[in-house]
């Protein structure tokens, strides 16, 4: 199993990543290293086994529906990039 | 008095020997005399005093709590209010948090002193501090060496005597090898022990927080205040926390040590495996016994941890996109260009490369094939540890196949690296408790000893560390340059 | 060629908790921007959603209200898209658990019932809101609204006209609202629907491929977004077009669907189990304790008081249209101690006219229910007539005074003194021979003359069939 340049830009592209056109084919090497890696997986037989999310086997615990905090706008915007009139910018979305 | 343990520090500030503020400006000088070492990102001069002088009020009221006046710093993952968080990417290089993590204000409220922010693997993904954007940390023991990682600045600050003790975090071993390349104790705690909240997840259902020291003493120490159930995390157990202290003196007699074979055989470099050997004979001397258990499916961890991880990182990492907090690249020309642009040039390759592995993964047509490939060797290997560790008490191996290598060594092949985590990984995938001791030396370099043990019995790793710490002295050596 | 239409509903309506489903911020629509965001619903570095108890008690309520299965183990799931409204870059959603599983829901079209299924129901967090106005040419982002728990509810393709899509969501509305779990306001995005619309050559088998339509946040809009498209398909594939699969927006000002270019790209989600939550496990104990507390649902109130009241189809269904109209019938019925049919007429007619007319609900009628049983008791103790009373009402619904008061102070009071009907007869009588003579001579339509006469000069005060008796008495001499 190995991953092609083209396969490799599809998936920055989902992931939102930009990458210089000089690095893909590092990527798609590296990828493929690890892909040949995981190939072990498929020689074990695993059917019913079912698959294990978390470590521990534990119920959702839920909360009160209580409002406990308060507005902090102010401190979260002072680490914003771009922010007016209490709203985070953005480039233009187009619908 | 740098060279004290947390339990002697907490004595002298008791009795007055010193002060807090003595104490700390001590760490700070070391600090600043030290920085060619770059375990720390940021120092908190300041903060650091101001919180030693509120100590010693309260030392000298006699109100102290059990850490009052400690000098620690933190793995700088965890959120602190007011002062930077740069899980050390370029990302968030600019970050102030505006919280605190749980795991910060527990040891603030049990009086620690904060030093500073600590070096790390950006987003805590690497083994040797190299992919940090502030640069690799150098391992006190061999500056040529890295010190392990992603927690290298906290491993290598306790090995530097910069600060009494640091906090870590272990996805995949980032306690435990950098704990055994710079000869120190590091555990890391069970799944669930430890609130994650405010620590920047790279993979969640692997992520766990935990002490790094000198001593298994003084892990219990720390450990005391930075466990417990916490309300702010699903994932965290609630569940009352033992005197982790108290039972660090029961004798070894009967203890039944299990040694997977998986763990001595090829791979394994031949001076660790002796030094290990001569650990276990140690123990065997303080009355342990050992016998030999199989965990068949333990090859496997590595291929299921580099889906699971990757999967669960890459979209932990798709908050960072340019909007709200973090870096954003200059003069977007769009949404998409806004999205792509920060992130590629906030992101440093390993990162990227781990979203990339985990985005693949996790779309259509690879996910059962992946994903659900992986949870399914994660129960087996869970299995495999849960049938062990039902006829002895502990299992024992090294930590790493080798000792610290050498910075630059594996950075540009990152399957190698991968595969330096061999020992440590499995135990995340299980989410058992297991710890890193220093055990000698090889190549003039430090050993660790992995001690790995059953849900929530750290009580029980830390005795057993405890004990060996009383009969040998690895733990109490100082590297040269450092003393 | 004849075409059926095939529709299917995913409804998100905004569950009315207090706090957001995954974090402790408030939930209040209408706040400042941003200032409801806590750090968990911005998604900074580090945080970690802990769920909401009463979002799942929401849940389980509607399935048992759909007689649906409750998932015994259901799981939270991402959801993986970049969008500036979606703060982690992934919504927080159930894909392969869902907490509600099968279901259905009855509604009646043209006296005919039908039965809609539903397919699931999940938990999920919406998102923000994108601001267009003008920044400079930016887009402000405002995420008070991202994380309020959302309940998506999704039907069968069971609908095959937009009249049945309107009479489901109207259904579903209705019973959200019974159940307290939704506001119902749909101008505030409490409520809205997407629509998956495809047509298919009548008795083909097969569905069509499918358009979904979004956007469409009233019943008026549903309906003629459904029947646009609708048109809009059945004329492309008569031209020898084909339907492409794709999200169309309803635009409303101009009365048609066009293509959403922007969520067109590569939607792979990646869905997974969201690792910072843990799987959901609703026991029988918990499903009987939300029993408990589970309201008598439209269809059973509707079917009560036609049995208990006798009441007929057209009243019971005005009446058990909401939860408010229906609770204010009965608190009515117990204040007055009247006849069920006169509460019921007075409801239905007069009370909701005046609503309708000042675009009020019912919850905030200016008339309360006890003011009304009031003026009902007066009718019932024929103090005054009907026609009065509608005058009374007018006065109520202008001021704040009892019916009593008013009827006191207008002098409204129906005379019941025989002695002055009987004179003001005689009077009528004698001064009107000739229509005497006619009546007299069988023409029976110059009786309403002589009521009209003698409730105009009794200012219709009179009790009318104590007029009627008495001028029939003395007509026939």
């Amino acid at each position: 199993m190995s991953l092609t340049a083209d396969e490799v830009k599809k998936i920055a592209h989902l992931a939102r990543l930009g990458i210089d056109e000089q690095d893909v084919p590092h990527y798609a090497e590296d990828l493929s290293g690890m892909l040949e890696l995981m190939a072990a997986m498929g020689a074990v037989d695993s059917e019913n086994v079912p698959p294990m999310a978390h470590p521990l086997d534990l119920h959702q615990r839920l909360r009160n529906d209580r409002v406990t905090e308060r507005n902090e706008r102010e401190k979260f915007q002072a680490i914003a990039p771009q922010v007016e009139a209490g709203l985070y910018l953005v480039p233009k979305v187009i619908e | 008095m740098y060279n004290k343990t947390i339990a002697e520090l907490a004595e002298g500030l008791r009795s007055r020997q010193f002060s807090s503020r003595e104490l700390t400006l001590a760490y700070l000088e070391r600090i600043s005399q030290h920085q060619a070492l770059n375990a720390f990102i940021t120092a908190t001069e300041d903060l650091a005093l101001k919180q030693a002088d509120a100590a010693d009020a309260k030392l000298a009221a006699g109100d102290a709590e059990p850490l009052t006046g400690i000098p620690i710093a933190h793995k700088d993952i965890f959120c602190t209010d007011g002062i930077r968080t740069s899980c050390g990417s370029k990302m968030l290089d600019n970050f102030i948090a505006p919280y605190d993590a749980t795991v910060v204000a527990k040891l603030q409220k049990a009086g620690a002193v904060m030093l500073g922010k600590l070096n790390m693997d950006e987003f805590a993904m690497g083994s040797s501090n190299e992919t940090s954007f502030y640069g690799p940390v150098k391992n006190p023991w061999d500056l040529n060496a890295v010190p392990g990682g992603s927690s290298g600045g906290s491993a290598a600050a306790v090995a530097a005597r910069l600060a009494a003790g640091v906090t870590g975090t272990d996805t995949g071993g980032s306690i435990r090898q950098p704990a055994g390349f710079c000869g120190i104790t590091g555990l890391k705690p069970t799944y669930g022990r430890v609130s994650r909240y405010g620590m920047i997840a790279y993979a969640s259902s692997l992520d766990q927080g935990g002490p790094m020291t000198r001593t298994a003493e003084d892990a219990a120490i720390l450990l005391q205040s930075m466990a417990g159930f916490d309300e702010k995390d699903s994932t965290s157990v609630d569940r009352p926390v033992p005197d982790y202290r108290a039972g660090l003196t029961q004798p070894l007699d009967g203890l039944k040590i299990g040694l997977p074979k998986e763990f001595f055989g090829e791979g394994l470099s031949s001076e660790v495996a002796s030094a290990i050997e001569a650990g276990l004979a140690e123990y065997r001397k303080l009355g342990a016994e050992t016998v030999e258990v199989s965990m068949p499916n333990l090859k496997l961890a590595i291929p299921a941890y580099y889906v699971i991880a990757p999967a669960e990182c890459s979209a932990n990492l798709s908050r960072f996109d340019g909007v709200r907090f973090g870096y954003r690249c200059e003069a977007p020309a769009d949404l998409t260009d806004l999205y792509t642009r920060s992130r590629g040039e906030g992101f440093g390759r390993e990162v990227k490369r781990r979203i990339l592995m985990g985005t693949y993964a996790l779309s259509a047509g690879y996910y059962d094939a992946y994903y659900i490939k992986a949870q399914k060797i994660r129960r087996l290997i869970s299995d495999d540890f849960k049938n062990a560790l039902s006829s002895v008490d502990v299992l024992m191996g090294p930590v790493a196949p080798s000792v610290a290598f050498g910075i630059g060594e594996k950075i540009g092949n990152p399957i190698e690296m991968y595969l330096s985590d061999i020992y440590t990984i499995a135990v995340n995938l299980a989410g058992l408790p297991a710890m890193s001791i220093p055990a000698g030396f090889a190549s003039d370099k430090p050993v660790g000893l992995q001690i790995i043990g059953n849900y929530f019995a750290e009580d029980r790793l830390l005795n057993v560390a405890h004990q060996y710490q009383l009969a040998t002295q690895w733990h109490q050596l100082t590297p040269p340059g450092f003393e | 060629m004849e075409w059926e239409t095939v529709i299917g509903l995913e409804i998100h309506t905004q569950l009315a908790t207090k706090s957001k489903i995954f974090s402790g911020a408030a939930t209040a629509y209408g706040a400042e921007p941003n200032t409801q965001a806590c750090a968990v619903d911005l998604g900074l570095p580090g945080v970690l959603p802990v769920l909401n108890q009463e979002a799942v008690n929401m849940a389980v309520k509607f399935g048992l209200a759909i007689e649906a299965e409750i998932a015994p183990y259901s799981v939270f799931a991402r959801k993986n898209y970049f969008y500036p409204d979606l703060p982690k870059g992934y919504q927080i959603s159930q894909f392969e658990l869902p907490i509600v599983g099968n279901g259905h829901l009855d509604i009646e079209v043209d006296g005919v019932t039908k039965r809609i299924g539903i397919t699931r129901a999940h938990l999920e967090e919406d998102a923000g809101k994108s601001l267009h106005e003008d920044f400079h040419g930016l887009t402000g982002i405002d995420l008070n609204r991202a994380g309020t728990p959302l309940l998506e509810i999704v039907s069968e393709p069971d609908m095959r006209s937009a009249k049945e899509a309107v009479a489901y969501m109207r259904k579903l509305h209705e019973l959200v609202r019974y159940l307290g779990i939704c506001d119902g306001n749909m101008q505030e995005g409490s409520f809205r629907c997407d629509a998956n619309v495809s047509v298919r050559p009548k008795g083909q088998k097969e569905f069509g491929t499918r358009a979904e339509l979004k956007n469409i946040n009233s019943f008026k809009f549903v309906e003629k977004a459904i029947n646009y498209e609708v048109e809009r398909q059945i004329d492309l594939i008569e031209a020898g077009g084909t339907v492409v699969q794709e999200t169309r927006l309803y635009d409303a000002a101009k009365d048609l669907t066009r293509s959403m270019r922007s969520k067109e790209e590569a939607n792979d989600y990646r869905y997974f189990p969201d690792p910072d939550l843990l799987p959901v496990y609703i026991s029988e104990a918990f499903k009987a304790e939300v029993l408990t507390t589970m309201p008598e649902l439209p269809d059973a109130k509707k079917q009560r008081f036609k049995d208990q009241f006798g009441l007929d189809d057209e009243s019971t269904t005005i009446l058990t249209s909401s939860r408010e109209t229906a609770d204010y019938f009965e608190a009515l019925l117990a204040a007055s101690g009247c006849e069920a049919r006169l509460c019921a007429n007075w409801v239905t007619g007069e009370l909701s006219a005046a609503l309708n007319k000042a675009g009020q609900e019912i919850a905030d009628s200016p008339v309360s229910y006890d003011r009304l049983a009031g003026l009902l008791k007066r009718i019932a103790d024929n103090t005054i007539s009907g026609k009065i009373a509608k005058q009374v009402f007018e006065a109520m619904w202008q001021s704040e005074a009892e019916a009593d008061e008013i009827i006191e102070k207008q002098g409204l009071k129906q005379i019941t003194d025989t002695g002055a009907i009987e004179a003001i007869i005689d009077k009528i009588i004698a001064d009107n021979p000739g229509q005497v003579e006619q009546y007299r001579s069988g023409k029976d339509k110059v009786f309403g003359f002589f009521v009209g006469q003698v409730m105009k000069a009794m200012q219709g005060k009179a009790n009318p069939e104590e007029v009627n008796r008495m001028l029939k008495d003395k007509l026939h001499g």
